[in-house]
């Protein structure tokens, strides 16, 4: 195991950055109503809103855990209750197939996660937000833009000789072609 | 006025590249009456001393295929890069990381064992490996460092224009060529292919359904394979929609699926999780098992997704995999 799971010296204690896709009609109004209903939950996820859990392309899954998320949780409607009707069908379509390639490329189950969450069940996400912070602080940070410089330093030996403005992929994130994304 | 300077080069590919450049044909002739040739070992005699001899930024333009996974590699690049005017990444190896960068699922250690030991077609009972050193007759022979790592061309040094394909299609050399000799460029970092998804050169195209429904995944050795019919309606993962057009779908037009090799397109930012998108959200079943069964008929999800493009991925790797040991650390 690579050293990326070892605390990082002189930083703070670590704890997950999750992201975490909502769906407008159903799970996002379930964090809504855990919070009127002044639920506690652990504060690692930051909750992104969309329109449905089928809107979740599996590039956003990526991209976060390309850009440092230690987990990503998906929330949609339960199957039959989609407001667009099958959205959430493909979504979990997308998860299944998703989740064997992220286990090839050495991500754990744990990492990602789907969940159905109605607009009822506020405790629901309560439990599933702390549920997965506790699973994955187990498994510790994923780190991938550390792991990514880390990566590169075999580069660097020759880096000196040759007098090169600095080479695009040199920092942790920034793609070498222009940023542009329509999902 | 003294032709314009170009140079080939090859790294880690297999050689259909500089084929490629071949199967430009008799236009060869007028592309060698046009130019100076500095620099293509794979054709002709030059050394790298005679590289390194000319003046930084003399060469107008160098086309490199292959993708880097070797300190000597990573070195020529440099070196090619310094004396070039323009550096094209030829060819999806060295614009993506290519077929090699699937290695990028395994760490060195696992590669050499796979290769010198354990693989069925091999025969070496000294259990032999390569050594970065070694003395034979009183001389000393150097081996390059094998990175831990396979990584795209700009992954590496700064990159001008990208020529996609596996390998790039002789219509798309040519245009390239044409495009750095007329001076006639377009902004810096542009793929030098059309920008759309090959489905829209697809001789296939006017049968392609607007409801795909996936009920089974078929591999093409599996059954006879309908010439005429789109081959996603046929249950064939065909990567045409994900795919950058440029090779007038010569796939399919030949009965066989796309496997990508043309990379994505500018609106795409993945091209495994784009086309896992697309078919998985076609598939018919909605219940999680029967899912299941019908991906099942996806046994290698990375090696189908991303054949030609671990290297530039989002995750570019295997998370859990060693950075190298040996390295020197800042």
């Amino acid at each position: 195991m690579v050293d990326s799971n070892l605390p990082i010296p002189g930083a703070a204690a670590w704890t997950p950055r999750i992201v975490a896709f909502f769906c407008n009609w159903c799970t996002y109004t379930a964090a809504d109503l855990a919070g009127v209903s002044r639920l506690k939950y652990a504060d690692n996820v930051r909750i992104i809103r969309l329109m449905c859990s089928g809107r979740v392309d599996p590039q956003l899954i990526l991209t976060a855990l390309a850009h440092g998320a230690d987990g990503v949780l998906i929330g949609g409607c339960h199957p039959g209750d989609c407001h667009y009707v099958e959205g959430n069908h493909k979504m979990l379509r997308r998860f299944r197939l998703l989740q064997r390639l992220l286990a090839d490329l050495g991500i754990e189950e744990e990492r990602v996660r789907l969940e159905w969450i109605s607009a009822a069940e506020g405790e629901k996400v309560r439990r599933v937000v702390n549920e997965m912070v506790a699973a994955v602080t187990r498994l510790g940070p994923l780190g991938l833009p550390r792991r990514r410089l880390e990566w590169d330093r075999e580069l660097q030996h020759l880096e000196a000789e040759a007098e090169m403005p600095p080479r695009a992929g040199a920092e942790p994130v920034a793609p070498a072609r222009e940023e542009v994304f329509h999902a | 006025m003294p032709k314009p300077k170009i140079a080939f080069y090859w790294c880690a590919s297999c050689g259909g590249c500089e084929e490629a450049v071949v199967d430009l044909a008799e236009d060869l002739l007028g592309v060698v009456e046009a130019v100076d040739l500095v620099f293509w070992p794979c054709a002709l005699d030059f050394k790298k001393r005679h590289v390194e001899a000319l003046p930084d930024q003399s060469i107008t333009a160098t086309l490199l295929n292959g993708a880097i996974r070797t300190s000597e590699q990573e070195e020529v690049a440099r070196l090619l890069r310094r004396k070039s005017r323009f550096l094209i990444a030829y060819g999806a190896c060295a614009q993506l990381g290519g077929i090699p960068s699937l290695a990028n699922q395994f760490d060195r250690e696992q590669l050499l064992r796979f290769v010198y030991a354990e693989s069925p077609s091999t025969t070496n009972a000294s259990g032999a490996r390569p050594q970065m050193s070694s003395n034979v007759n009183g001389h000393t022979l150097n081996l390059p460092r094998l990175h831990q790592v396979v990584r795209a061309l700009d992954q590496v040094v700064d990159v001008d224009y990208y020529v996609p394909g596996c390998p790039p299609p002789p219509k798309l050399t040519k245009a390239a060529l044409g495009a750095l000799l007329s001076g006639k460029l377009p902004p810096k970092g542009a793929v030098l292919a059309p920008d759309i998804a090959l489905c829209d050169e697809c001789p296939r195209k006017d049968n392609k359904p607007t409801d795909l429904s996936f009920r089974e995944f078929r591999r093409p050795h599996q059954s006879p394979i309908d010439s005429q019919k789109c081959l996603l309606a046929q249950g064939l993962v065909c990567l045409g929609p994900a795919t950058r057009a440029g090779c007038e779908a010569a796939c399919p037009a030949a009965n066989l699926p796309c496997t990508g090799c043309g990379g994505p397109t500018s609106r795409v930012r993945d091209q495994g999780a784009r086309i896992l998108s697309s078919l998985c959200a076609n598939v018919a079943a909605k219940e999680e098992r029967e899912i299941d069964t019908v991906l099942a008929g996806i046994p290698d999800p990375v090696g189908t997704l991303y054949r030609y493009g671990l290297a530039r991925s989002l995750l570019r790797r295997r998370a859990n995999l060693p950075a190298n040991e040996t390295a020197p650390v800042p």
